[in-house]
C-alpha cells in the first residue's frame, strides 16, 4: 500500500502539516471557511477564487486567507 | 430634504460614514450602526482566524448587501501593505471604493502623504475609487485630487484623539477648492464637532472612536446623526453675517 506523503504549508502565519497532491480549494473547505467572505493569497499573488480547484498546493508554500473584521 | 452625499457616482442617503472597530461586541457595533442611520461603514483586511473558526464574523452582523462597506488600509505604513490590503479587499466581493490609508507615525498616526499620494495614483489607475485619508494641507489635497482620488478625507485631529477641528481655516481652503467630496475624517470627539464640519461645507463625517468608546454608545450614535444632519440643513440655510456690534431683534419702534 502506498503512504500519503504529507508535506509542510505555511497558512496565515502557522505551519500546517497536510496530505501531498491537496489543492486550495480542498484545503479552505477544510478548514470550513466561507469562500465567498475571503480573499486568498498564494505564495504573495492575489488567487482569483474561480481558479482554487486548479491550484495544487506543494511543500512550503504560503497562503494568507483574510476577510472583513471591524475597523476604523 | 434629501441632500445626497455623492462619492464616485453614487448616492447615499446619510452624510455620517462610521467606523466598526473598537466596540465590545459585534452586536453592540451592528446597533449603534443602526442608530447612527450611516449607510457606509469602514472594515478591516485582517487574517483569517484558522485556529478559533467559531469567533463571529463581521458580514453575519452587518449585511454587506444593506450598508456599504468600505475596506480601510488602517494599519498600514507603506504604499504596498496598502495596495495589497486593497487588492485583497476587492478579491473578498468586488469593493471598489476604498479607503486608503497610509499612516507615518505610530505614535500620533498621522498620515504619510508621499506614500499615499503614491498609492493613489497607482489605485486610481487600477480602476479603485479611492476615498483617501490626508492631513489638513490644502497643497496635498490638491495633489491628490489630480492623483484621481475619489474623495478628500481630511483629518481633524489625530485618530481617536476626540480633539475635535484643530485647523478650521486649512478645512475651508480645503473645501473651498475643490469639486470633490470632503469628509472629514479622524479626532472627532463629541457631535457638535461633526455639526462645525458641515458647516464648514463638509461632505460628511467619519466617526468610530467617538461613538465606540463614549459610555452610551448607542445615544451618542444618535447624537451624531442628528448633529450631522443639523449641520447640513444649517450650512445650506445661509447663515447670518458676524458682526461685532448688536443688532436688536424687536423694533425700536413704538417702545413705551
Amino acid at each position: 500500500m502506498k503512504k500519503l506523503n504529507k508535506i509542510k504549508i505555511k497558512v496565515n502565519g502557522k505551519i500546517k502539516t497536510i496530505i501531498d497532491k491537496l489543492t486550495l480549494h480542498e484545503l479552505i473547505n477544510d478548514l470550513k471557511i466561507p469562500i465567498r467572505k475571503i480573499a486568498i493569497e498564494f505564495n504573495k499573488e492575489i488567487v482569483d477564487k474561480k481558479k482554487l480547484k486548479k491550484i495544487k498546493l506543494k511543500n512550503k508554500d504560503k497562503i494568507e486567507i483574510v476577510h472583513f473584521i471591524g475597523g476604523g | 430634504m434629501r441632500d445626497k452625499l455623492k462619492v464616485a457616482n453614487k448616492k447615499f442617503s446619510s452624510r455620517l460614514i462610521v467606523g466598526t472597530g473598537k466596540y465590545k461586541s459585534m452586536s453592540e457595533c451592528a446597533k449603534a450602526i443602526k442608530l447612527s442611520g450611516a449607510d457606509i461603514v469602514t472594515v478591516a483586511v485582517r487574517r483569517v482566524n484558522i485556529v478559533n473558526k467559531n469567533k463571529p464574523l463581521l458580514m453575519d452582523y452587518i449585511d454587506p448587501k444593506k450598508i456599504t462597506y468600505l475596506p480601510n488600509t488602517a494599519g498600514c505604513f507603506t504604499s504596498e501593505d496598502a495596495l495589497r490590503t486593497l487588492r485583497l479587499a476587492r478579491e473578498i466581493g468586488g469593493w471598489k471604493l476604498v479607503k486608503l490609508e497610509v499612516l507615518g507615525d505610530k505614535k500620533n498616526l498621522f498620515p504619510d502623504m508621499i506614500e499615499t499620494l503614491k498609492s493613489t495614483e497607482v489605485l486610481s489607475k487600477e480602476g479603485f475609487k479611492v476615498m483617501v485619508y490626508c492631513n489638513d494641507d490644502p497643497l496635498m489635497a490638491k495633489r491628490l485630487e489630480n492623483a484621481g482620488a475619489s474623495a478628500i478625507m481630511p483629518l481633524a485631529a489625530p485618530i481617536g484623539s476626540g480633539l475635535g477641528i484643530l485647523n478650521k481655516t486649512n478645512i475651508l481652503i480645503i473645501r473651498n477648492q475643490t469639486k470633490l467630496p470632503v469628509i472629514i475624517d479622524a479626532g472627532l470627539g463629541q457631535a457638535s464637532d461633526a455639526t462645525i464640519a458641515m458647516e464648514l461645507g463638509c461632505d460628511g463625517v467619519l466617526v468610530n472612536t467617538a461613538i465606540a468608546k463614549a459610555k452610551k454608545p448607542f445615544d451618542m450614535a444618535l447624537a451624531f446623526k442628528n448633529a450631522v444632519i443639523a449641520g447640513r440643513q444649517s450650512y445650506l440655510s445661509g447663515r447670518i453675517d458676524k458682526t461685532l456690534m448688536g443688532s436688536p431683534s424687536s423694533p425700536t419702534k413704538g417702545i413705551i
